[in-house]
């Protein structure tokens, strides 16, 4: 047996010979486009928590997906997938977005956060995190990602809300577990007004 | 027809300039997708209800963004964000009228991505449309909203021809209140349009809601210093106070003189596939002093000559509702 077609490289070159075919035929369009039109590259450099990844994306992917399945953020979660629930909101740029309908192509030049990325460099829950758990605020935690990044975004804009300013900052998050009011006694005493 | 949750196969453009992105459009036509926000785009794609072959990003075009004061009013740049208008001092001061329906669009995390001309050239949310069926809108000949045991609770009261869907943009309500000029760009053209013949009714075009062409692009809206700091009510009743669409809103601007009005232009969202101007009201109003006997006496005026359907009677007291708490002293 030839030595340099092992059954295992045999493999390995058929699986990667079928996906560049396959990734050639999945976008007519990227086989119009000329130089300078703004067609978008597939291996780009993005900002999550601070740091550089390089990572290669698909035209359409959105944030939730490349930071779930490629750079393995599995804190950010994806509900609806249809920017109706919140379980995937951000920070791009400290504001709050649903990653599930954002493309990854948009945020190249901007920093994102994501839940793993708002501890302190010691490992120490973040002031909202502590008080989620002080406070009980989740109750099945599916959502609570999310609302632990609205409830950040609120405070680094409004370190003193009220409550009625908290209601209105987490209200894109849903919260099927109906857990809203422990949320809001969380982020009450992350702001300092209850303890 | 299944749904899928994950987005489809489709280029993505993002031209640095407007003219590369007209050019764009053009080469696409219908073909492409001018995605501002995205917050209304990703949904069609998902669901494979609408399936461009293109994406053309234009949020971050600095041309496109931005609010300037000018001779003639006020300037917004299609691609400027709700939450960039709702914080806006001089629109707050001036215009609060557009702050406060922008206020009320969909959710914070929306509201900060959203762009103001995604808002306006959203399409309808007719369920029936949504789902990819093949209705008056989406090229068909059957309208599924408007049948013995069709649910058209949301749906259109004036202006119905074949299709009943209603226009969804808050902000569209109040622009037209306000009297706000569009401005189009294509490859090779530039027009204006006032906002009111910006958005279109089924009689005109069945499968869209605004004047846009293939090719063309919303690029800026102007509003006019003629209502600026005027007496102003918004108002937007919805099943739920987040995410969701009016049932029926109201945007009103007054000038007065004294105590009697001057003018006025009220606008219904909700009611109409295009944002629904009550001019019985309007004129009635007119000289008279804003009050509880005023808002009474001309309120009955809104509903005149609408048609309801099966399940949106209600919309005709909501509506008189709303005009009598937007004239009440």
């Amino acid at each position: 047996m030839n030595p340099q077609l092992s059954r295992r490289r045999f493999i390995k070159t058929v699986i990667a010979s079928s996906v560049a075919a396959a990734s050639h035929n999945s976008f007519p369009v990227a086989k119009a486009h000329h130089v300078g039109d703004g067609y978008v590259d597939r291996l780009i450099t993005i900002i999550v928590n601070g740091k550089k990844r390089r990572v290669d994306v698909m035209p359409q992917e959105t944030l939730a997906y490349t930071l779930r399945y490629k750079l393995g953020l599995t804190g950010t979660k994806i509900g609806c997938n249809r920017g109706e629930c919140g379980a995937c909101t951000v920070l791009i740029d400290d504001v709050t977005n649903y990653s599930c309908s954002t493309l990854t192509h948009s945020v190249r030049t901007r920093n994102v956060t994501t839940v793993e990325g708002v501890q302190s460099d010691d490992g120490s829950l973040h002031p909202v995190q502590q008080a989620f758990v002080d406070e009980l605020s989740p109750q099945c935690g599916f959502c609570t990602p999310g609302q632990v990044m609205s409830a950040v975004a609120l405070l680094r804009e409004n370190p003193n809300p009220t409550r009625e300013e908290a209601r209105q900052a987490l209200s894109g998050n849903i919260c099927r577990c109906g857990a809203y009011d422990h949320y809001l006694n969380g982020v009450m005493r992350a702001a300092g007004q209850r303890s | 027809m299944a749904s899928y949750d994950v987005m489809p196969d489709v280029g993505l453009f993002q031209p640095a300039t407007v003219d590369d992105a007209l050019r764009l459009a053009d080469r696409f036509l219908d073909e492409g997708w001018l995605l501002g926000g995205g917050q209304d785009t990703y949904g069609w794609l998902k669901d494979r209800a609408k399936n461009p072959k293109a994406l053309i990003d234009i949020s971050h075009i600095d041309e496109l963004r931005g609010i300037r004061k000018t001779d003639n009013g006020v300037d917004i740049g299609a691609a400027t964000t709700l939450r960039e208008i709702i914080g806006d001092a001089s629109i707050g001061r001036d215009y609060s009228l557009l702050v406060d329906a922008a206020r009320r669009v969909a959710s914070p995390q929306i509201r900060n991505v959203g762009t103001l001309g995604g808002n306006l050239v959203q399409d309808t949310r007719c369920w029936y449309y949504r789902r990819g069926l093949a209705c008056y809108r989406a090229g068909g000949n059957i309208c599924y909203a408007d049948g013995p045991q069709a649910m058209n609770r949301e749906h259109s009261v004036f202006g119905a021809s074949r299709c009943v869907a209603v226009s969804p943009s808050d902000t569209a309500t109040a622009l037209v209140a306000l009297d706000a000029t569009m401005t189009i760009r294509s490859a090779d053209s530039s027009r204006t349009l006032p906002a009111e013949r910006f958005f279109v009714g089924p009689a005109t075009h069945i499968t869209r809601m605004t004047a846009l062409e293939p090719g063309e692009m919303l690029t800026a809206v102007t509003i006019p210093p003629t209502w600026a700091g005027k007496r102003f009510y918004f108002e937007k009743v919805a099943d739920r106070n987040v995410w969701d669409f009016a049932l029926v809103s109201i945007a009103a601007a007054m000038s007065l003189d004294g105590d009697a009005v001057a003018d006025a232009r009220l606008v219904c969202g909700g009611v109409a596939c295009t944002p629904h101007r009550l001019k019985g009201v309007e004129r009635a109003v007119r000289g008279k002093t804003l009050s509880d006997e005023t808002a009474d006496a001309v309120a009955p005026l809104a509903t005149k000559g609408a048609k309801p359907l099966n399940y949106n009677h209600f919309k005709l007291p909501l509506i008189e509702n709303l005009v009598r708490r937007a004239l009440r002293g």
